[in-house]
């Protein structure tokens, strides 16, 4: 690649140095610590290139004490930002006047905003989008569910991985300036305007709650039910039974038994579901465990099936 | 269990918890988990029943920041072998069993958080150790210490589920079926409505004047039973293509003309 060969005179990464990076920053977070954070899965993910950029071992010991400092990102965003950080140390390894101030500041200066639009993207769109889909499949039993989720999420987690390290090491220190530009606002936007349809739609699909209280009980004109004792014997009886269910639209049972649940259904399905997300979602924003709402939920389970409520 | 399928259940238990922290391969999600447990005990298709509906409750489960979200790892992984140990001891009722296991789920995602707060202490030394070599330039003890941090966090789900593969499956179906109808009953019951707390964490985190409407245009949509999730999400990125031009185009509108964006507002402003 032409990058690899802008200075002829100096230390450089090779696309090999490069991906031994990526490779490693995927256990960014496996000494995540409450001192530091990721501190320790960052310098973890630096070693390739600090033993290829600095020879002298002083060298080396100043490079890992600087990656070893307070570091927490969103996991996938902190590509892009050890891409600038890799370019960052060659110039310095080749001579420019870069200092340990400017490199960490990079780093505190892009933690930030990235991880407030990784968490949204990933975590809150992508992964429960996939989730869904691959869960609805899974319901039924088929392993192309659990398949399509893992697959689908993983070729998207290595390509960006790789692309946004990659696209960060070319664009250095410019990078901050170039993400306020628009073009991740507009996908993070386009990202939450499909996660809200499709979460919408997921409510009225698998949220389930049924009412099972009777509403009424209304005796039927004798012509509109199907008189059982009156049907010729045999099976013509049966064909006959079938004929004024399915063409004359008769009734099985002589009264017409409607629940509270059919109630609701006719002003629109799923109703009772839609409220009750609402009201989780304010009491989450009440900063009520979403722990203790489960528990409850399964405690108005319980309840509402003993007194023959649901 | 046979003694193949415990250790295929530890190795699965070792890298839901790897993944419950680096949060990478994604093997903690429950969707993975569960099938990947019910392959390896000879139950693959109600693990993936179990895998499905837990990733459900899980949807919105995420590690913001500092946050531990509730623990996904330990919650399927332990569910999921619960499910196993009752379908070995010969339990009849797959469905009741299946739900019995999403409640225990629950109880053991609090008790998995506690266990990934500890170990999220115990890495502070870890990375003191890191400080230690450091200073003498020693990079294959950093990379030890880290590889130690990650085997720690695989075990922190490791070692449960070994403890529960060893309680003896008629005990698990002996439980099951000691549990009065009512209960099972209500517990299904609840578990149709836990859904709505993984969606709520996500609307919270979506929600904006302009994002509502298209929440409702999902939910009315899907009253439609013909229109597969499929369906609905090119539906869904339909409208977003479409509103995101607009609106584009509606900024370039507003920049190009001078007047307050209506042409007839402009002449009845004009009119006087």
């Amino acid at each position: 690649m032409a990058e690899d060969i802008k200075n002829e005179n100096g230390i450089h990464l090779t696309v090999a140095d490069r991906r031994a990076v990526c490779n490693r920053h995927q256990y960014l977070q496996g000494s995540w610590n409450y001192e530091r954070m990721q501190n320790g899965g960052w310098c973890y993910a630096m070693i390739p290139a600090i033993k290829k950029l600095y020879p002298k071992k002083e060298d080396q010991i100043e490079a890992l004490k600087r990656h070893l400092e307070f570091y927490n990102t969103h996991p996938y965003m902190s590509a892009p930002v050890i891409g600038v950080t890799l370019a960052m140390e060659e110039e310095r390894a080749n001579g420019a006047p870069i200092d340990d101030q400017a490199i960490q500041g990079v780093k505190v200066g892009m933690m930030g905003p990235l991880a407030g639009v990784g968490d949204p993207l990933f975590w809150y769109t992508v992964r429960p989008i996939l989730g869904a889909l691959g869960a609805s499949l899974a319901l039924g039993g088929s392993i192309v569910g659990p398949l399509l989720f893992f697959i689908a999420w993983n070729i998207i987690r290595l390509a960006f991985l790789w692309y946004s390290q990659e696209f960060g090491y070319k664009v250095g220190t410019d990078i901050s300036k170039d993400l306020s530009g628009g073009l991740l606002g507009r996908v993070t936007e386009g990202a939450s305007i499909l996660g809200m349809f499709i979460i919408g739609a997921l409510v009225q699909k698998w949220v389930s709650i049924s009412f099972t209280p009777v509403v009424s009980n209304v005796k039927l004109d004798s012509a509109a039910y199907i008189h059982w004792n009156k049907l010729p014997a045999g099976y013509k009886g049966i064909e006959s039974a079938f004929d004024q269910y399915f063409n004359q639209g008769l009734s099985l049972t002589p009264t017409k038994t409607t629940t509270l649940q059919q109630n609701l259904d006719s002003l629109i399905p799923g109703l009772a579901a839609l409220g009750l997300t609402l009201l989780v979602c304010k009491l989450l924003k009440k900063k009520v465990s979403p722990i203790v709402i489960i528990l409850c939920l399964f405690g108005v389970g319980i309840l509402g099936r003993v007194i023959g409520f649901m | 269990m046979n003694p193949i399928s415990i250790v295929l259940v530890i190795i699965v238990a070792f890298l839901a918890g790897m993944e419950g922290i680096l949060d990478e391969w994604e093997f903690h999600q429950p969707i993975v988990a569960c099938t990947l447990i019910g392959l390896v005990c000879g139950h693959p298709t109600e693990g993936i029943i179990l895998g499905g509906s837990l990733q459900f409750m899980a949807l919105g489960w995420a590690n913001i920041g500092a946050a531990v979200a509730p623990d996904a790892a330990l919650a399927s992984v332990a569910s999921g072998i619960i499910l196993m140990l009752a379908l070995n001891g010969g339990t009849k009722d797959v469905t009741a069993a299946i739900n019995t296991a999403i409640g225990a789920a629950t109880a053991l995602s609090v008790a998995g958080l506690f266990l990934t707060m500890i170990c999220r202490t115990l890495a502070i030394p870890i990375v003191h150790g890191m400080d230690a070599a450091a200073e003498k330039g020693d990079f294959g003890a950093i990379d030890r210490l880290q590889i130690g941090a990650i085997c720690m966090q695989g075990a922190r789900i490791a070692i449960p589920a070994a403890a529960l593969c060893f309680i003896p499956a008629q005990a698990v179906t002996g439980v099951l079926e000691a549990m009065p109808a009512w209960l099972s009953g209500g517990m299904t019951v609840g578990g149709g409505m836990v859904a709505c707390v993984g969606y709520a964490m996500v609307i919270n985190m979506m929600a904006t004047k302009e994002t509502w409407p298209f929440f409702v245009l999902g939910f009315v949509f899907a009253t439609l039973k013909d229109l597969t999730l499929i369906a609905l999400g090119l539906i869904g990125g339909c409208l977003a293509i479409i509103y995101l031009g607009l609106k584009e185009l509606a900024k370039q509108g507003a920049g190009s003309t001078a007047g307050s964006g209506d042409p007839l507002g402009d002449i009845l402003d004009d009119y006087e």
